[in-house]
Formats: structure tokens, C-alpha cells, sequence
């Protein structure tokens, strides 16, 4: 059985770092100069030799996007089902250990906060939840897919990883796609980070993309939370996993998702920082790599960020999240799992986005045929 | 350096992969063959007589370096295919078979739908199976996905020496492939040899280009040369054709200072 786990497990994180940085300005023309660029190009354009070249990498990676995607730009919205979890997470304000009031939504709950998003117009939304499988479990993900896809054409999740025959039971009920971020590709630091639950288990998230792949999932987004190991290191590896997964399912889509460490309850400070710089860099050098993948923006960064990065290479973004369960019509006073950045309204976002001159897509699927 | 070729059990120091029709004769065919170097080499069933030891073709080709590798020519569907592909085993004792599946006697075109057929068919009867095919790239993944050790997309019509009029889509193919790809049909000098092997392929097969050249053995030495410049030439690297800087007329990343 296919497994990306046997490729990753030939690379050695020191050796990857150190190929990283050893890349020189030669090896970032060379890289800019070619038409189709592999995962060594890739490292010399995250590298910080590739800095002075920013502006070009980023003339660039507009000309591809735009070249690819046209002059659009698609909305979804984040829906937090539940913040009951069994894991700690140094770095999540869900951690098992936080003391916050625990809240799951109802049926009549789920319908009210969607009410919210349809009247803003969305149409693909992103369901996530914590892990406490005995509540939010699979048959709960299931039901509330069900209550919902007659009122979205598009629905993603971001839950707990799964077997592959829970991804094909989801798929039947509506899921289109799925986000599993490895957070970090650093095997002790992973441990260190995910110290009790079931999420500590590295090896069964590292192969999950595996398992919605065999299960025939339309779309997987991939990433890693910045700030807990070298963002550049982490990178590549999502970088390897993206080349790997689009070789091996190549009925499925892939998106890249660049979530940075946002404060929260209980908060954990980036042990290595990322500075906007050098995200712009990361979200150009993917674009470089690979003219077809997805690249996502939410709201944890800044309004004058995104105002700007729609135009470098990011094909999604959310508006107005709230990442508490409830946060739209509920409950919108309860605790977030992180602080949003970008706190404008979804109108004002949309606005920003057609004085850039790009078109505000809400529906680009359609569940029917399905 | 060792850069070898796996396919199945068998490693090939050679890229280049030949035919055997067209010659003006057989002596002449075995002295371009034995110039190319080449390790694997096609064989048309429906040329050969399997009954006679003393095969003329069969008989030229009996070197230590050479792997017979038969193909279907001349089959018009899936069901034609896997019987001539049963009776190449039991008669030249070789699983390996270079699936040729044409109903058009004119331009000699592939027929996706029933390779797709004889292939799983024969992946399942423990065939190597190396499919000829027109460079589509689902079709590629199709087969990989049943189990073909190659593919083996075409370059351009059969025998019309015309070079990678299928570049674009022998490119996505090369990106796509877990299994090694052969340009197969239409490479008609060294130079498309060389290209095709620039690109990434994994190896080329050629067989008219060098059959009915006025010197055969030079051209196939020619296309040795040639395959193996390309192979290296993708290995180090090509240098980008031209760096042109990307016009900043107004500037992206200015919001960062």
C-alpha cells in the first residue's frame, strides 16, 4: 500500500535544513529562470538567499496565478461545530487542559449559524471541531453533513484524522473535502507539542492524506502551524507531501494552507518566528512550484496583509471567522480558539476585493450529481 | 555514474530501446543493433515463426545483451492481444510484452480502450506489460493503476519521423508517472532522441529513424550518442533559457517595508 511515511522516512530534518540554507543566489536564478521547477528549486526559493529576489518571486507568482485562476478569488467561511477535545496542544486554546466552558452545537444550533452564513452569502464552508470522539465522533461529523449539504455546494472539514472507510461513509453524506495540517513535520518536536491524546500519534496524521486519497476525496489541504519548528524545514516537507500525494491520487485536488501561531488561551510563543516576509516568500515559492494548487489565506493575518497578498498567488480566503462554536448566531460571546486578526466584515472584504479587480466567487461546485 | 534503468526484474544500461522492421536484412539489422547498444529490442510475433528454431530474425538476435521484448502488431482488440500475448510466452519464454493494439491498418494508431482492457488482463496473467498508447495523460495513470510497468506514450504518428509533436502532453505525462516513460513512435532523428530524454523521459524506442537510414549502423550509433547525451544533460540540469526580470511596474511587495 502506497504510504508517504516510507518517502519521509528517508529524509533526515538536519540534512534538510542544511540543504536549505546552503542555497546560494545561483541556485535562485536558476530556480526563477526555469518554466517548471522541481522541490530543489523549491528550496532555493524559501531559502534565505532567495530574499533580494522577494519583488521578482512575487511579479511571478501573480502571473502564474492570475494565468491559472483568472481574476478571481473564492470565499468560504469557517463553522466551529465543537471545542470539547481530548488532546493537549500547546499551542490550541481547545487543549484538553484549558479551562474554558466546552460547547457542541446542535442540529438546531448547526441551522442557526448556517442561517448566518447563507444570509452573507457563502456558499463552501469549512466545518471544524476538536477531538473527543465520543461526542463529536464520527456519526456526529455525519449527521451534521447531512443536516447541511442541501444548503452548500461545497463542504470541507477539518476533524479529527479517520480511517479510510469513516472518509468514504463522510464522502457519501457530502463531504467534498478534508484539511490536515501535520503542524509539524518534526518528529520529537511533534511530541513535545501533542503530549497526551490521540493526535500524538505522528505516523497515523502523517498518513492520513493517504487514506482520504484511497477513500476518493475531491480535495486535501495541507500545512503547517508556523512557529513551532523552522517554517522553511516544515515547508519542504509539505512541499514532498504535496508532489507525493498529487502523484499517487491524481483525481484529487490539493490546497496549501499558511497558518501562523496566533495568541490564544493558554498561549505558546513562536519558538521560531516567521515574519511577514517571509510568508510572502513561502506563498510565492509554492506558487513557483506548482501553478495549479490552491493556496488559502484566513483571517489570522492581518487586514493590510491580505489586502495585499490576493494579488501574490492566494486563490482562497475566509472573511469574518469566528473560531468559537457558535460564534455567528449562537453564542458570539464564548472563547476562540485563536484571536483573529482581520476583523472586517465580509461585505468590506468582498469590497477590497473588487477594487483589486478581482470577481468574488461563492459557488464553484455542485453536490447534485453526487 | 550509475544511472540504470529498472523495469521489473530487469536493470537496462541502455535507454535506448530498438525495433526490428524495415531493415533491408537481417545482417544488417543485427550490426545496427549490436552498434546501439541497445538491450531491449522489439520483435512483431506475427514476423516471427515460433515453430522454427532457425528463426532468420529470432537467429540474429540471440546475443547475450539482447532482451527479445515481442510485441502484439497487428491485433485489432484486447481479446486478439492477450492470446497473441500467451502464445509470445509460451514460445519465445518471456513474460514480457510491448502491447501494440491497432485496428487502423493505415496510420497505425493505438486504441486506448482496448489496451486499457488487455493490459489489466494481462498485468493479472503476471505479464510485464509495456503499453504503446497515444500521449494522454489519463490514459497513462490508468495504466499505471493497473499495474503496467511502463508506458509508453508516442512522440508522433508511427514511422513518420516527425519528433515530439506531442511534447505538451509527453511533459505532463513525465510529471505525473510513478512508472518509467518511453517515447515510443516517431522519433525520426538524434536530436528528438536527445530532447526527449532533456524532458525526462525515461527512455526512447526507435526503430524506423534507424532502419531505413542509408547508413544504419552509424545512425544507430548516432542515436546511442544522442540518448545518452540527453540523459545526462537532464541529469545536470538544464540552465534556464533566459532569466528575464519580471517587469515591476508597480511594485507587489512594498507594503512589507
Amino acid at each position: 500500500m502506497s504510504s508517504f511515511k516510507n518517502i519521509f522516512d528517508t529524509y533526515n530534518w538536519e540534512d534538510t535544513l542544511q540543504s536549505i540554507f546552503s542555497k546560494t543566489e545561483s541556485d535562485v536564478l536558476r530556480a526563477l529562470g526555469h518554466s517548471k521547477r522541481d522541490l530543489e528549486d523549491f528550496k532555493a526559493l524559501i531559502s534565505p538567499a532567495a530574499k533580494p529576489y522577494l519583488e521578482e518571486m512575487a511579479q511571478l507568482s501573480k502571473q502564474l496565478t492570475k494565468k491559472r485562476f483568472g481574476n478571481t478569488m473564492q470565499m468560504y467561511a469557517p463553522m466551529y461545530l465543537s471545542n470539547e477535545c481530548q488532546n493537549i496542544c500547546t499551542y490550541c486554546g481547545f487543549s484538553m487542559t484549558n479551562k474554558i466552558p466546552r460547547r457542541t452545537l446542535t442540529d438546531k444550533e448547526i441551522l442557526k449559524e448556517v442561517a448566518y452564513l447563507k444570509d452573507k452569502g457563502y456558499d463552501h464552508i469549512l466545518l471544524v471541531t476538536g477531538e473527543a470522539n465520543k461526542t463529536v465522533g464520527v456519526d456526529y461529523i455525519e449527521n451534521a453533513l447531512k443536516l447541511i449539504r442541501s444548503q452548500f455546494s461545497n463542504i470541507t472539514i477539518e476533524v479529527q484524522p479517520l480511517h479510510q472507510d469513516e472518509y468514504e461513509k463522510l464522502i457519501d453524506s457530502g463531504l467534498f473535502a478534508v484539511l490536515v495540517y501535520q503542524e509539524t513535520y518534526h518528529r520529537e518536536e511533534y511530541k513535545k507539542h501533542h503530549p497526551k491524546g490521540k493526535k500524538s500519534n505522528f505516523d497515523f496524521r502523517l498518513d492520513t492524506p493517504d487514506r482520504l486519497g484511497k477513500a476518493g476525496i475531491h480535495k486535501i489541504g495541507l500545512g503547517a502551524l508556523f512557529g513551532l519548528e523552522d517554517w522553511r524545514a516544515d515547508s519542504f516537507f509539505t512541499a514532498l507531501h504535496l508532489k507525493y500525494l498529487q502523484k499517487t491520487y491524481w483525481k484529487t485536488k490539493y490546497s496549501i494552507s499558511f497558518p501562523r501561531l496566533r495568541p490564544h488561551s493558554g498561549g505558546l510563543d513562536p519558538k521560531v518566528e516567521m515574519t511577514d516576509p517571509d510568508l510572502v516568500q513561502l506563498i510565492c515559492a509554492f506558487r513557483l512550484l506548482d501553478e495549479d494548487v490552491e493556496l488559502s489565506m484566513s483571517t489570522r493575518e492581518s487586514e493590510v496583509f491580505r489586502n495585499n497578498i490576493v494579488n501574490l498567488g492566494v486563490t482562497s480566503i475566509s472573511a469574518e471567522s469566528k473560531t468559537n462554536p457558535g460564534g455567528y448566531a449562537v453564542a458570539p460571546e464564548s472563547l476562540e480558539q485563536f484571536e483573529i486578526s482581520d476583523e472586517r466584515s465580509t461585505e468590506a472584504v468582498t469590497e477590497m476585493l473588487k477594487d483589486q479587480g478581482l470577481e468574488v466567487v461563492w459557488k464553484d461546485w455542485s453536490n447534485n450529481w453526487e | 555514474m550509475n544511472d540504470t534503468l529498472q523495469i521489473a526484474d530487469k536493470t537496462f544500461c541502455s535507454r535506448l530501446f530498438t525495433g526490428t522492421g524495415k531493415f533491408s536484412s537481417s545482417a544488417l539489422m543485427k550490426s545496427a543493433l549490436l552498434a546501439s547498444e541497445s538491450e531491449l529490442i522489439t520483435v512483431a510475433l506475427k514476423r516471427v515463426d515460433v515453430q522454427d528454431k532457425q528463426d532468420d530474425l529470432l537467429t540474429h538476435l540471440d546475443h547475450p545483451r539482447i532482451n527479445l521484448l515481442p510485441n502484439t502488431s497487428g491485433v485489432r482488440n484486447a481479446k486478439e492481444a492477450v492470446f497473441a500475448a500467451q502464445l509470445s510466452r509460451e514460445a519465445l519464454e518471456t513474460n514480457w510484452i510491448k502491447l501494440e493494439i491497432h485496428p487502423d491498418p493505415k496510420y497505425l494508431l493505438p486504441d486506448p480502450i482496448e489496451t486499457l482492457k488487455a493490459a489489466e488482463e494481462l498485468v493479472k496473467l503476471g505479464f510485464v506489460v509495456m503499453p504503446y498508447i497515444h500521449a494522454d495523460p489519463v490514459l497513462c495513470k490508468r495504466l499505471e493503476e493497473v499495474g503496467t510497468q511502463c508506458v509508453m506514450p508516442l512522440g508522433a504518428p508511427i514511422g513518420s519521423n516527425k519528433g515530439l509533436k506531442t511534447q505538451d502532453f509527453l511533459e505532463i505525462i513525465i510529471d505525473q508517472s510513478n512508472v518509467p516513460v518511453i517515447v515510443d513512435a516517431g522519433i525520426g532523428a538524434p536530436s528528438h532522441a536527445a530532447y526527449a530524454m532533456e524532458l525526462g523521459a525515461h527512455a526512447v524506442l526507435v526503430n524506423t529513424a534507424i532502419a531505413v537510414s542509408q547508413n544504419p549502423t552509424a545512425m544507430a550509433i548516432a542515436f546511442k550518442l544522442a540518448v545518452e547525451a540527453g540523459r545526462m544533460a537532464y541529469n545536470a540540469k538544464l540552465a534556464p533559457i533566459v532569466h528575464k526580470k519580471a517587469e515591476a511596474s508597480s511594485p507587489l511587495t512594498s507594503f512589507l517595508n
